[in-house]
């Protein structure tokens, strides 16, 4: 076991329980529902700083609402309405009632994930929302869901007398594609596939957390060659998608050689993901017990790579942040403020820029982690997007000084007993929670196993944490800095939804 | 400053693809290639209930691979190596659905031939400007780095003519990601219906070929098929910025032939293109 479950009787003493972690300074992970025969089981993870805790209740079938721990927890709220759309179950007392995941229309089935239910096709309710401010002047911008650009869809509704915004809302239902429904009843083997498709920017880091849970319920460890091969993948992708945010806020800031630059950069490094293991996005390398091969390139061959890489994207970077244009546009642009950062929990860059510098990849080590040394980064207490600029390029370094030491200790240790880069994974009952730092944020698989059949998986992607806050990074900021706050955010819409 | 140096000191990086093949990754596969001449085989049924997304059928112990469902995932070619090749070759976008079908063994050359030149007259006023509206409509977002790749300096594809528009009402072609959400079915119909004609669609990813993974369900629609009429499909999980590249070039018949190495803007049949087939003739507007 890697967390332990403490059982409420009631609701009223589940909240207040849950309540009581977080004031001693636990860190808020989740809200879940997961259907127990015609029951339904809440549960709620929170983190001290090494492990995990699990609150639990049961709902009896029957029973369709709860106290709402959105008043004492402001960070469970858009977990409540996430709760409401799938299961239909209301937080009583929760302020927002708008539906989020998917806005099923009045009196239509829910899907339940995990409880097994068939359900057929369903239209979504698509009213608009009706405006939260009136007054001479004030119009309402609906930004998406089909958005200018290549962009994932989702609707921001920005509500504006001209400049600045004094209220944002997300809709992020459009692309909701029932991912969770999906796991039911798959085998392992193909759920790997799944997870890997949750959110396909992060497609390692799901993986490793959807198959550190598998690797909990059965009991295997994975070879120590197997966990720096996960760490590699995994540090590329981080690599990879802050490069990605880097590049947008080039493109916003009209730095346009920069840009350029940047984007080759980040070709090549998915280019070098695919020379290792055949998929730009790391894909069909980690599997339940290890991973499936080792890399295809020797350690001579990926150092070399990687010192390439590592001095152009410095150089570039470097004189990146001497250019005062660009600087310009990103300091106290998006404050997030640290003391809301810290009571809604936050999670990795977004969370790092305001002060809360957990990193479970040093905290909860998983894969090679645990052996691998890297630098505690400075804590940054600015908020604004500069500070995730900078946290998001020091974590760039930290991942490339994490990749030589992987390829080092790969390469002292050889091949893994037997050859075997995979351990079998024998059919099993029990659930457990598996985790990942992807390059958003903390990433939690909540599954339940019988056999080899997976019986429920909650994924939880940071991005959808994260987007929770991003309406509350708009404090004095006027439309035009709206592109470098959301790309400051680097979040994934797939990973928001589902 | 320093900047403009820094722009011009790496010369050149952009591929020649497609006047000339792109050496690009031996270890990149972008499709599964079936070997048409394998003995008939009870067993393959087997490999055929492994595939985590039903692409491979068998017939007559022959078996078939549906590469608008396939993701890569390898597992068949791990199984019966003599059967099932991972292939690296990027050209796999097809015009018509059915020709997803590997190997292809029904011969409707007559309806292909229809289907094929239809398109080609749609899109000749096109010539050499083309202007792709994307659309998400579902996709795990790694579709979407792939789309926004073609812009960078390597694919480049503003040097063939090829730009991303905001505009619906400008743009020629719509290139669709995304299984189909049943919140998307309205925007992307919106999308399609206010684009002026001649209009082409692309389906890019197995995800809008097929659902891919996650297929259909209570939010999604199995591929964009029913919601907008695809003209063009593009396979891969996510697809490849090449394997894009040559979908939107092959949707506007600006693939380079041997008559016209220069990728000339004539509808000529690409060559080493297999004909299209099957779907129902599109209306030639």
């Amino acid at each position: 076991m890697t967390h332990e479950t403490a059982t409420a009787q009631t609701p009223e003493a589940f909240i207040s329980s849950v309540t009581d972690r977080v004031n001693r300074g636990n860190r808020f992970c989740g809200l879940f529902a997961s259907p127990r025969d015609h029951d339904t089981r809440l549960l709620a993870v929170v983190a001290s700083d090494e492990r995990l805790t699990v609150d639990e209740v049961v709902l009896p079938a029957g029973v369709s609402e709860y106290p709402s721990l959105t008043p004492e927890v402001p960070a469970a709220a858009w977990y409540e309405r996430e709760i409401r759309d799938l299961y239909g179950l209301d937080a009583v007392g929760q302020a927002q009632p708008d539906p989020l995941i998917f806005p099923f229309p009045s009196g239509s089935e829910r899907p339940r994930p995990g409880s097994g239910d068939p359900l057929g096709a369903i239209e979504p309710d698509t009213t608009p929302l009706p405006a939260h401010l009136s007054g001479e002047g004030v119009f309402t911008i609906p930004y998406g869901p089909v958005r200018s650009g290549v962009f994932e869809s989702i609707e921001y509704l920005v509500e504006t007398p001209g400049e600045d915004i004094p209220s944002l809302r997300t809709r992020v239902f459009y692309k909701h594609r029932g991912v969770e429904k999906r796991f039911e009843n798959m085998d392992v083997e193909d759920g790997v596939l799944l997870a890997e498709r949750v959110e396909g920017v992060a497609t390692v880091a799901h993986a490793i957390a959807f198959c550190s849970a598998i690797e909990r319920i059965v009991g295997v460890e994975i070879s120590p060659q197997s966990g720096m091969i996960r760490v590699i993948h995994a540090e590329l992708e981080r690599v990879a998608n802050h490069l990605d945010s880097t590049l947008r806020h080039t493109e916003t800031a009209g730095q346009a050689v920069a840009y350029a630059r940047l984007t080759t950069h980040k070709e090549r490094v998915l280019r070098l993901r695919s020379q290792l293991c055949g998929s730009r996005f790391g894909r069909g390398v980690v599997v339940p017990g290890g991973v499936t091969a080792p890399l295809r390139l020797d350690s001579g061959q990926l150092l070399a790579a990687l010192t390439e890489l590592e001095s152009s994207i410095r150089d570039d970077c470097r004189l990146l942040l001497a250019t005062p244009s660009f600087i310009d546009r990103l300091r106290s642009t998006g404050i997030l403020p640290p003391e809301l950062a810290t009571s809604c929990a936050a999670l990795g860059p977004v969370g790092r820029g305001s002060g809360q510098m957990e990193d479970v990849r040093f905290t909860r080590p998983y894969a090679g982690y645990r052996h691998l040394g890297h630098q505690v980064l400075e804590p940054r207490i600015d908020g604004d997007a500069l500070a995730r600029q900078y946290i998001r390029l020091e974590e760039m370094w930290g991942a490339f000084h994490l990749i030589r030491q992987a390829a080092d200790e790969l390469d002292r240790a050889g091949s893994p007993r037997g050859g075997r880069w995979h351990e079998v994974v024998e059919p099993a009952i029990g659930e457990a929670i598996g985790w990942a730092e992807a390059p958003q944020g903390e990433v939690l698989y909540l599954v339940e196993l019988d056999g080899l059949r997976l019986r429920r998986v909650k994924p939880r992607s940071a991005s959808f944490h994260n987007l929770a806050l991003f309406p509350s990074a708009f404090p004095k900021d006027i439309l035009t800095d709206f592109a470098f706050i959301e790309a400051s955010f680097g979040l994934s819409i797939a990973g928001v939804v589902g | 400053m320093p900047w403009i140096t820094r722009g011009l000191a790496r010369g050149i990086v952009t591929t020649g693809y497609p006047r000339r093949p792109d050496g690009y990754d031996p270890g990149f596969c972008s499709s599964i290639v079936v070997d048409p001449d394998h003995d008939a085989d009870a067993s393959l049924a087997e490999v055929a209930a492994r595939c985590p997304t039903d692409a491979i059928s068998v017939v007559d112990g022959r078996a078939r691979l549906d590469r608008g469902r396939c993701v890569l995932c390898g597992r068949c070619s791990a199984l019966r190596p003599d059967v099932f090749r991972l292939d690296p070759g990027h050209e796999t976008s097809v015009i018509g659905r059915s020709e997803l079908v590997v190997p292809d063994i029904d011969d409707d050359d007559a309806g292909l031939e229809v289907t094929r030149e239809q398109l080609a007259r749609r899109v000749k006023a096109l010539r050499r400007s083309i202007h792709i509206r994307h659309v998400d409509a579902g996709s795990d977002g790694s579709d979407e780095w792939e789309v926004a790749a073609l812009t960078n300096p390597i694919y480049d594809v503003q040097r063939l003519g090829i730009y991303f528009t905001a505009s619906p009402r400008h743009a020629d072609v719509l290139l669709v990601t995304g299984l189909g959400s049943a919140g998307m079915v309205q925007p992307l119909r919106h999308t399609y219906d206010v684009m002026p004609h001649p209009k082409v669609v692309i389906a890019a990813g197995v995800d809008a070929a097929s659902g891919g993974l996650v297929g259909s369900g209570y939010a999604a629609r199995g591929g964009i098929d029913d919601l907008v009429p695809v003209d063009v499909y593009v396979p891969g999980s996510p697809p490849s910025p090449f394997g894009l590249l040559h979908g939107i070039l092959l949707s506007v018949g600006l693939l380079p032939t041997k008559a016209n190495p220069g990728a000339g803007s004539s509808p000529e049949r690409p060559t080493g293109q297999p004909f299209p087939e099957g779907s129902p003739p599109r209306d030639a507007r």
